[in-house]
C-alpha cells in the first residue's frame, strides 16, 4: 500500500498517466451520458406511478452516488495528506471538492424538482434530505477553508482535518433510510441486487458510469492545473530570488 | 498546569474590557428577536421558544471563535507553550472548558429570561435548561474546532459559522427536541453527540494548531 502510494508521489510519474487518462475518461464519459440520456429520457418507459418524472432519476441518483463518493474520496485523501503527507493526496482532495460540491448540489436540486410533483413539496425535512444538505455544506466549509490562508500548505492541512471530522456525516447520509422513517425511498439498487427493473436499470447503471467516467476527467484536469500553479509559482519565486 | 491555563483564558475571556457580557446580550437580543420577526401571538412563541432558544445559544457560541486562538497565534504565546512540552491537545482541552464557562454559565443563567420573553412554559424551562447544560459542551468543542482550523486565516469570522453550523445540526436537532415531543429518546441522542464532540474536539483542534506551527 504504502509503496504504491510512494510509487505516484511523484507529480511527473502521476502527470505521465494523467495526461493520456483524462481525455479518455472525457470522452468516454460524455459518450455514455449521451446514450444514458438519451434512452433514459426517451426510450425507457415511465413509471406507472410516477409518470414521467420518474426520468429524472437517471441524473438524480448518479448526482447522489457521485456527491457521496466525491465526500469519500476527499476524506481518505485528506487521511492519507495527513498520516502520509502525500504531496499530491492534498492536491487530489482540493480537486475533487468543488466537483463533489456540484454534484451534491444537482442531487439537491434535481431531488427537489422531482418531489414537487411526487411529494406535493420541493423540501421535506426528512433525515436523507437533511444529511445531503449537511454534506454539501461542509464541502464549501472545506473549499472555503481551503483557500482562506496566505501559505496555501496551511489551508490544506486545516481543510483536511475539516474534511476528516466531517466524514462523521457519510455513515448518515448512508443509512439516513434504514435508521430513520424517511419520506425518502429506501435502497434500490446495491452490490447484492436490485429491486428496479431491469428496463429502468440499465440506462441507470450507464449513466452512473458516464458521470463517474466525466468524474474522473474533470478531477484529472483540475489537478493537472493546480500542479501546473505549483510549478509556475515555485518559477516565479526562483526568478525573484535571481533577480534579487 | 490545565487548570492554571482554564483559568488564563477564562480572565481573559471575562478581563477582556467589555467582551464578557458580549456573548450574553447576543444570546438575549437573538432570542428577542424571534417575537419581532414571528409576532407576539403567544402559543405560536411558546411552540417555536425552544429551538429559538437553541438558535441564540449556537450563535452566541460561535460569536467568540476569532478570538479564542488567533490572539494567542499572533503573539507567540502558542509558541511558548509548545516550547514548555505542552501539547496542543491540552491546550485545546483547556480552552474547551473555559470557553464553555465563559458563555455557556452566564447562557444558562440568562435562559429564564429569555424563556420568559418568549413565552416558554414553566414545565419547558427545567427541559429547555437540561437539554443546555447537556448540549453546550458540544457547542464548545465545536467552537474550538474551528477557532484552531481559522486562526490566521482571511475572514475567519465568516469561514467560523461555515465550519460549526453543518456540524451543530445533530446538537440542534435532538436539543430543541429535548423539549419537544420526542423527548427522552432526543436527550440520550443530545447527550452522545455532546460527548462525542468533546472527545473529538481537541484532538482535531490540538492537531490544527499543530498544522499551524511549521
Amino acid at each position: 500500500m504504502a509503496a504504491v502510494l510512494h510509487h505516484f508521489a511523484n507529480p511527473a510519474r502521476f502527470l505521465k498517466i494523467a495526461r493520456p487518462a483524462t481525455p479518455i475518461f472525457l470522452w468516454a464519459g460524455l459518450a455514455m451520458v449521451a446514450v444514458a440520456l438519451a434512452w433514459g429520457l426517451f426510450m425507457a418507459p415511465k413509471d406507472y406511478l410516477q409518470g414521467e418524472s420518474v426520468r429524472i432519476l437517471y441524473i438524480h441518483v448518479p448526482s447522489a452516488w457521485l456527491g457521496l463518493a466525491g465526500y469519500s474520496t476527499l476524506a481518505i485523501a485528506s487521511a492519507v495528506a495527513l498520516v502520509w503527507r502525500h504531496p499530491l493526496a492534498e492536491v487530489a482532495a482540493r480537486a475533487v471538492a468543488p466537483v463533489g460540491a456540484t454534484f451534491a448540489a444537482l442531487c439537491l436540486i434535481t431531488g427537489s424538482l422531482w418531489g414537487r410533483p411526487t411529494w406535493g413539496t420541493y423540501w421535506v425535512w426528512d433525515a436523507r434530505l437533511t444529511s445531503m444538505l449537511v454534506m454539501f455544506f461542509l464541502y464549501l466549509a472545506y473549499i472555503g477553508l481551503a483557500s482562506a490562508y496566505e501559505r496555501p500548505e496551511r489551508g490544506g492541512k486545516a481543510a483536511s482535518i475539516l474534511a476528516l471530522v466531517g466524514a462523521i456525516n457519510l455513515p448518515i447520509v448512508k443509512y439516513s433510510v434504514e435508521w430513520w422513517n424517511t419520506l425518502h425511498q429506501g435502497t434500490s439498487v446495491s452490490l447484492a441486487g436490485s429491486s428496479v427493473d431491469p428496463s429502468m436499470l440499465w440506462p441507470l447503471l450507464l449513466s452512473a458510469t458516464g458521470f463517474t467516467c466525466l468524474f474522473a476527467a474533470i478531477v484529472l484536469m483540475r489537478m493537472r492545473a493546480l500542479l501546473a500553479g505549483v510549478k509556475l509559482r515555485a518559477r516565479a519565486a526562483r526568478l525573484a530570488g535571481a533577480a534579487a | 498546569m490545565f487548570l492554571t491555563l482554564v483559568g488564563r483564558d477564562l480572565g481573559q475571556a471575562w478581563g477582556r474590557a467589555g467582551q464578557a457580557w458580549l456573548p450574553l446580550a447576543f444570546f438575549l437580543l437573538a432570542a428577542s428577536l424571534f417575537p419581532f420577526a414571528i409576532g407576539p401571538d403567544r402559543p405560536v412563541l411558546e411552540r417555536v421558544a425552544p429551538g429559538a432558544l437553541w438558535t441564540a445559544a449556537l450563535f452566541a457560541a460561535v460569536l467568540p471563535i476569532p478570538t479564542l486562538f488567533e490572539p494567542d497565534r499572533a503573539d507567540g504565546t502558542l509558541d511558548q507553550l509548545a516550547v514548555r512540552g505542552l501539547a496542543f491537545e491540552t491546550v485545546a482541552a483547556a480552552r474547551m472548558l473555559a470557553h464553555w464557562l465563559a458563555f455557556a454559565l452566564p447562557l444558562l443563567l440568562a435562559t429564564p429570561v429569555a424563556g420568559a420573553l418568549l413565552g416558554l412554559s414553566a414545565e419547558a424551562l427545567p427541559r429547555t435548561l437540561a437539554a443546555l447544560a447537556v448540549g453546550t459542551p458540544g457547542l464548545a468543542a465545536l467552537a474550538v474546532m474551528a477557532g484552531a482550523l481559522t486562526a490566521g486565516a482571511r475572514e475567519a469570522g465568516a469561514l467560523a459559522p461555515l465550519i460549526v453550523l453543518p456540524l451543530a445540526v445533530p446538537i440542534l436537532i435532538f436539543g430543541a427536541g429535548w423539549a419537544g415531543d420526542t423527548g427522552p429518546g432526543a436527550a440520550k441522542w443530545l447527550g452522545a453527540a455532546s460527548l462525542l464532540l468533546v472527545a473529538l474536539g481537541p484532538l482535531a483542534a490540538g492537531a490544527a494548531l499543530r498544522a499551524g506551527q511549521d
